[in-house]
């Protein structure tokens, strides 16, 4: 579906829009942020949760919409020790044993909001395409259930999931989460375009 | 020996006593479970769209939506010997994971796939004796193809049995 050197270009994307979070996390945390290579994951719908422990791990995940010049959606994965850990960090507070308070669920988005936002940000500057995300949105679940709805936006266009994940950690900390840029099938070709690498039309 | 036989997003499985049909962590996605008690078969289908005339694409896996995975999966249980007439039917998901605010009903996929299985499930006059379904919550599905009970388990909603 994807030449070599277009995988490659998608790929630079998410390094380019997670490098930009990175910083800003490692702003917020005020630590040392690692980040890996961005993968491009061209997997069966079954397979996402499993790079988050599988489909019933219990999750944190913060969801956006993006839209603009291209669409898409943002998924960012928590497992939960270490969406207790990031907590622990912010608020100084240890979470409870049946979920999150309402600070500690906002302190919980307000790190996605602004990892989505720097990430977005990179990404349009250097793509040079608008684009914007929705206010997000929270749930903690089993990871399953979490991608889903990000998931079956996917499904109507293709039959397997196609994924730009970046994974963050902090190591001071023990935090970790994933990174899901999941864009519409459209929209794969534009970003190409906007950076000058496409075999489409 | 109790054989447990995982049916993953957009797949349909057919089986029989004493297998378990399982899907774990539904969220929007809905599981259909279909039921012919007399010879102890079972199908479950774990759909993730409402209806196959949304694909932007001609060729597509039909057990990603509730139309086609309903009709492909009764065709298995009839090649297996089941007789259309005598089955019964069970759901369970269509959650709504993400509370969005938008005009765009794209965003309920979990109520409309929903929707999408009972209408369809009527049109074929299978009866639904129970279901779980919609709330905010994600559910593990197992489907006894021994009993046709169907047990549902959640995180901090309780275990059910319907």
């Amino acid at each position: 579906m994807f030449s070599d050197i277009e995988l490659d270009a998608l790929k630079e994307i998410g390094n380019i829009g997670a490098g930009n979070a990175a910083t800003a996390l490692s702003l917020l945390l005020s630590n040392k942020i690692r980040m890996n290579v961005p993968k491009v994951a061209i997997i069966p719908f079954d397979d996402v949760s499993n790079s988050v422990g599988g489909p019933e791990n219990l999750v944190a995940g913060i969801f956006m919409r993006i839209t603009g010049d291209i669409s898409g959606n943002i998924l960012i994965v928590i497992p939960k020790e270490k969406a207790c850990n990031l907590v622990n960090c912010l608020l100084k507070q240890k979470p409870g044993e049946y979920g999150f308070s309402e600070m500690e669920e906002s302190a919980l988005v307000e790190v996605g909001n602004i990892v989505a936002s720097s990430y977005i940000v990179a990404l349009s500057d250097f793509t040079r395409l608008s684009m914007k995300i929705s206010v997000p949105s929270f749930a903690y679940d089993m990871a399953g259930a979490i991608f889903s709805f990000p998931l079956s936006l996917y499904g109507y266009m293709g039959d397997t999931a196609f994924l730009i994940e970046t994974e963050f950690a902090e190591g001071i900390d023990d935090i970790n989460f994933h990174f899901f840029l999941i864009p519409d099938d459209d929209s794969l070709k534009v970003l190409l375009k906007a950076i000058g690498v496409s075999s489409f039309d | 020996m109790i054989e447990t036989v995982r049916v993953g997003m957009a797949e349909y499985k057919v089986a029989k006593s004493p297998s378990v049909l399982v899907s774990l962590g539904l969220g929007s996605c809905v599981g259909v479970a279909l039921y012919e008690s007399t010879k102890k078969i079972g199908g479950l289908a774990h759909i993730m769209l409402p209806d196959s005339s949304l694909s932007s694409k001609k060729d597509f896996n039909p057990g990603k939506f509730a139309d086609t995975a309903i009709d492909m999966m009764i065709k298995d249980m009839v090649k297996n010997g089941v007789d259309p007439r005598k089955l019964i039917g069970k759901i369970a998901g269509g959650a709504q994971m993400f509370q969005i605010k938008s005009d765009s009903n794209i965003m309920q996929i979990g109520r409309r796939n929903v929707e999408a299985v009972r209408s369809k499930l009527a049109l074929l006059n299978i009866k639904i004796i129970s279901e779980d379904v919609e709330g905010n919550f994600g559910r593990t599905i197992e489907f006894d193809c021994e009993t046709g009970e169907l047990t549902i388990k959640t995180i901090g909603h309780g275990i059910k049995k319907i």
